[in-house]
């Protein structure tokens, strides 16, 4: 790349055409170019590194805190709502214990008054049966000497049919109580 | 490569910086106008876009926090923590190079990026940085750069030579990488969309084969929007690189 027409001060084309320098390679638009990247770039590294970048960063770091908060207090709330579960658990297992115990002991109760009522029906039946028995041993001693009564007058009147004499009633007790005794 | 004829395509005119105007006493061409625009744009984006500080982002917003986000993470990823005060750096440099790359693909639009000696000055800006910062942070041991850590005496110089070499060679390969894409980019769509033209106005049965050079130049057009975002990515990506080596000079 000859510079052979690079006599133009500025930035010196028609068009391109007239000029056979590749324009790329042309230096007459180095200057121009240069000044004006030095400026454009300058103030784009200014602005994005004064406002654009920093303003990013803090958007990017506020969304980071909020999700992070956001985070926590589901966190929390999720706490809060097993605390709750577990006390309401807790509540309904003491309940259970509760009716257990109260279950257990009017059961215990009613056994207890089952028990003293069956003995003490026990006990009256047991003295009714003693009555009774005592009753009948009674009359049973009671008919026992009545029998002899009765053998005694059977003999005299058996004897006083048989001899017709009636025998005394004394002679007559006295040979019943001798056979029966025999 | 110049223009041969009356209506010949020529691909070169879209690179001709002329003056436009003038603005007090600087002279105002079409090169300086496009860097204007790139920074009308930044500042749409990264500030007038984000002044509303929302806490659910709009449109606007969220392509300047994704912008930011983005370069952020390369800085971070090639160049470590120590390697964010170089942030705002890199950052005006990858939207300087992708809003001037993405002008540039709007027809009969100019392209910043495709001249050699802005992007030179752009890769200077980054090695001068590096140059600087790594004196400024590691003193003469920023020189251990050049010296590979466990290498025999005998080719310790030869070694050094080429490290020199390459370090001198970072701001060519910085600067010609992205002139070049996008010189030979605007180019070839060039000369593709001037074929369409040709052959719609040759008026004979040539005519009918215009859908061709037009297929191609949609197809171009599309590799290019690649290439543009591609093109500042890398030019980041390797500032990132290089400041990485001026944070951290060891092997």
């Amino acid at each position: 790349m000859a510079s052979t027409e690079q006599t133009n001060t500025e930035v010196g084309h028609d068009g391109g055409h007239a000029s056979g320098v590749f324009p790329p390679f042309d230096p007459s638009t180095f200057g121009s170019q240069l000044l004006w990247l030095a400026i454009i770039f300058g103030a784009l590294y200014l602005l994005m590194s004064r406002v654009g970048l920093p303003r990013v960063e803090g958007i990017l770091a506020a969304r980071k805190a909020a999700h992070d908060s956001d985070l926590a207090e589901a966190a929390r709330l999720r706490a809060e709502t097993e605390d709750a579960i577990a006390s309401f658990e807790k509540a309904l297992a003491d309940a259970h214990a509760h009716a257990e115990e109260i279950g257990q002991s009017t059961r215990d109760k009613l056994n207890a008054e089952i028990i003293a009522k069956r003995k003490a029906f026990d006990a009256e039946l047991t003295a009714n049966l003693d009555a009774e028995e005592h009753t009948i041993a009674a009359n049973k001693t009671k008919a026992m000497q009545n029998v002899g009564e009765i053998a005694t007058e059977s003999t005299i009147a058996i004897i006083q049919h048989l001899t017709g004499q009636a025998p005394s009633a004394a002679d007559a007790s006295a040979a019943v109580r001798h056979v029966s005794n025999a | 490569m110049a223009a041969e004829s009356e209506g010949a395509i020529d691909p070169i005119h879209q690179f001709v910086i002329e003056p436009m105007f003038h603005l007090g006493g600087l002279t105002v061409t079409n090169s300086a106008a496009y860097m204007i625009a790139i920074l009308v744009v930044a500042t749409f984006v990264m500030i007038i876009g984000t002044a509303p500080k929302a806490l659910v982002p709009g449109r606007l917003q969220s392509l300047g926090e994704v912008a930011y986000e983005f370069v952020a993470s390369t800085v971070r990823g090639s160049a470590g923590h120590e390697g964010m005060r170089f942030f705002p750096l890199v950052f005006s440099l990858f939207m300087f190079v992708l809003i001037a790359n993405l002008i540039g693909l709007i027809p009969f639009t100019f392209s910043v990026t495709s001249h050699i000696i802005v992007t030179f000055a752009l890769a200077a800006i980054v090695i001068l940085t590096v140059i600087l910062y790594g004196f400024y942070k590691n003193g003469l041991h920023f020189l251990g750069l050049f010296v590979p850590s466990g290498v025999s005496p005998v080719l310790l110089p030869l070694l050094v030579l080429i490290e020199v070499i390459s370090f001198i060679s970072r701001p060519i390969s910085l600067s010609v990488r992205l002139f070049a894409n996008m010189l030979a980019g605007h180019i070839t769509l060039n000369v593709f969309g001037g074929f369409v033209a040709m052959l719609l106005a040759s008026g004979t049965w040539a005519v009918i084969l215009s859908p061709l050079p037009f297929a191609m130049t949609v197809a171009l057009s599309a590799l290019e929007l690649l290439v543009a975002f591609l093109q500042a990515y890398v030019f980041a990506i390797l500032t990132c690189v290089y400041l990485n080596d001026a944070i951290h000079p060891g092997h």
